[in-house]
């Protein structure tokens, strides 16, 4: 079973929102129609997007550490959001994993949004139908791409390549190993959801050099019974002298 | 939760359109078994027409609620998983059988109308109201359960969010119940009147459980499992938009403190101990205008009641929305 997914790296990420601005730019022009919006250039804008980067503060100052956080459809490998559609219009894929909302039968009840503890997705107030994350569904199969473009507009347009996408029940596809060797992990677990969307955790990456390591302890001129010679503060030859 | 008024007036109205059929079956059968006078037709066709009526209305606040009200019928598909696909399929069924039973009792319709020879008086409209009374149980069921089945509106899941449901919806009908028979069956005034006092009284003890319930309930999630920092502080600086969404939108009440809480003592006020005392008036000065007092208070009541129900639930996603920035 392929269960696909992104694999977003809080490490990396910057704040950028490019994956915000590809993900509506692609979405918008796709075949499932526009997404809308209001008043995107006055006062209060507002509009559906499937994936927003927010940004938190961790820590007190002056000890405060800033983590940008991508959030979009986790495509929960139980996701609570299906079984509630009343319509079948929101339904797992079995072949791919993909949660998605079929826009000719959705009613627009909004019931499934209840029930995503995420908050991932969004009624089109024009539409009147229920959206979220597709992982770019339309393109990751095109074959008219060439096979390296061939993965969600977001994972694309991430600078710093915050964002891995791939079969995470693949053990060697690059999701999995990033979540099996960088300590991928899940939001809310405490819902049974399974997401299938892993974070990998702010980490430090500091070399270590000991003391000992500057001043070698194994420095050969030991073994000639001729220690390092000492610092120089008497005056030099050099200080004294002018050529 | 953000109150919808439509999802208000759907709750509330089949609510007292269920609880009054139930109030009639109740009556029909304990006529029956002449523990009470048995009724004029007319009465239970009546009330029958009323039930009808408030489901009808509830029915039609429901398409308010959605966005293509055109695709409605699409929802009876997945009733093996959808606690609202349920409601969507046994709510017309109700109203079917209220319907049947009350042509059963306009027209006098018996078993033996259609051939069949039994030996109950009224067979037919007991045999109806039976199988409704069952579904209008049912009904409530589906609609508590649509709320009750969210695992993480910890507010909700929980059975007393079932109950809730049955005893308002159950108490608002029984009062209408008591009104109606003081215009058209004086006979079943005390017998109706005692019923919406023990329901009344009945729905107060477990309303004020799921409120004493709630009060001290502690979020399963936190922002730190929402992001998966494990840090005491994390002050949120951004939710990613200037403007607001859908998602600041549908899960706020948006309420002030002060009206939130007011809310709670009104209908507190409004539907537990307000209709009783008139009730109670009303049966003891056989006046029809109390007894309906009584209802429209009680009802003008479950409408903050069902507000406040949506209001306190807290929807986890909010932690990823608490600051606008
Ligand atoms: S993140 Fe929300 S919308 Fe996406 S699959 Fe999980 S529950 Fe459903
Ligand atoms: S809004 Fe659409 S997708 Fe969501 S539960 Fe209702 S019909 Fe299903």
């Amino acid at each position: 079973m392929t269960q696909l997914a992104l694999v977003i790296d809080l490490n990396v990420c910057v704040g950028c929102h490019a994956c915000v601005t590809s993900c509506k730019e692609w979405n918008t022009s796709g075949p499932a129609g526009f997404m809308s919006d209001d008043n995107p250039y006055d006062k209060d804008p507002t509009g559906t997007f499937f994936n927003r980067v927010q940004t938190f503060e961790v820590g007190q100052y002056p000890d405060t550490e800033t983590v940008h956080f991508p959030k979009s459809c986790l495509h929960c490998e139980d996701p609570p959001c299906v079984p509630v559609c009343p319509t079948g219009a929101s339904y797992k894929r079995e072949e791919d994993g993909i949660v998605l909302v079929d826009y000719d039968k959705c009613i627009g009840c909004k019931y499934c949004s209840w029930a995503c503890p995420y908050g991932a997705r969004e009624i089109d107030e024009h539409q009147k139908v229920m959206k979220k994350c597709t992982l770019c569904v339309d393109r990751i199969y095109d074959q008219s791409l060439p096979e390296s473009e061939r993965k969600p507009a977001c994972v694309l347009a991430c600078p710093t390549s915050a964002r891995l996408f791939g079969d995470i029940h693949d053990p060697r596809s690059e999701a999995s190993i990033a979540i099996r060797e960088e300590g991928g992990y899940q939001l809310m677990p405490e819902w049974g959801t399974k997401p299938a969307n892993h974070y990998l955790r702010r980490r430090k990456t500091r070399i270590k050099i000991h003391e000992d390591e500057l001043i070698r302890a194994d420095n050969p001129l030991k073994k000639e019974q001729r220690g390092p010679s000492k610092p120089v503060t008497e005056p030099t030859l050099d200080d004294s002298t002018s050529w | 939760m953000h109150p919808a008024f439509s999802v208000i007036f759907l709750t509330t109205f089949i609510g007292v359109g269920q609880g009054l059929f139930l109030a009639l079956f109740t009556s029909e059968s304990y006529a029956a078994v002449k523990l009470l006078p048995l009724q004029s037709h007319q009465f239970y066709a009546m009330g029958s027409a009323v039930s009808l009526i408030f489901l009808g209305l509830g029915l039609l606040a429901s398409f308010f609620h959605l966005g293509h009200p055109e695709r409605a019928w699409r929802a009876a598909a997945m009733w093996r998983t959808s606690w609202l696909s349920r409601e969507v399929i046994v709510l017309p069924i109700v109203m079917g059988l209220v319907f049947v039973y009350g042509m059963s009792h306009f027209y006098g319709w018996e078993l033996k109308t259609f051939g069949l020879k039994t030996p109950v008086q009224g067979d037919l409209t007991l045999l109806v109201g039976a199988l409704g009374t069952v579904a209008t149980f049912g009904l409530f069921v589906c609609t508590g359960m649509i709320y009750a089945c969210i695992r993480f509106l910890q507010e909700w899941a929980n059975p007393l969010t079932v109950i809730n449901y049955i005893l308002l919806g159950g108490a608002s009908g029984f009062v209408l119940a008591t009104a109606l028979a003081s215009i058209m069956a004086p006979a079943l005034v005390q017998f109706f009147g005692v019923w919406s006092i023990i329901i009344t009284a009945l729905a107060f003890v477990f309303r004020l459980a799921s409120l004493i319930r709630n009060a001290g309930l502690r979020s399963k999630s936190s922002v730190q499992s929402a992001i998966g920092v494990s840090h005491n502080k994390i002050v949120q600086k951004s939710p990613g938009m200037m403007g607001g969404s859908f998602n600041t939108r549908e899960y706020f009440h948006g309420a002030p403190m002060w009206l939130f809480r007011s809310v709670k003592w009104i209908f507190l006020l409004l539907v537990f101990p307000l209709p009783i005392m008139l009730i109670s008036i009303g049966m003891a000065q056989a006046s029809t205008l109390l007894l309906m007092l009584a209802f429209v208070v009680q009802y003008l009541g479950l409408i903050p009641e069902r507000w406040f129900f949506f209001a306190q639930a807290n929807h986890p996603q909010n932690i990823y929305y608490q600051t606008i920035g």
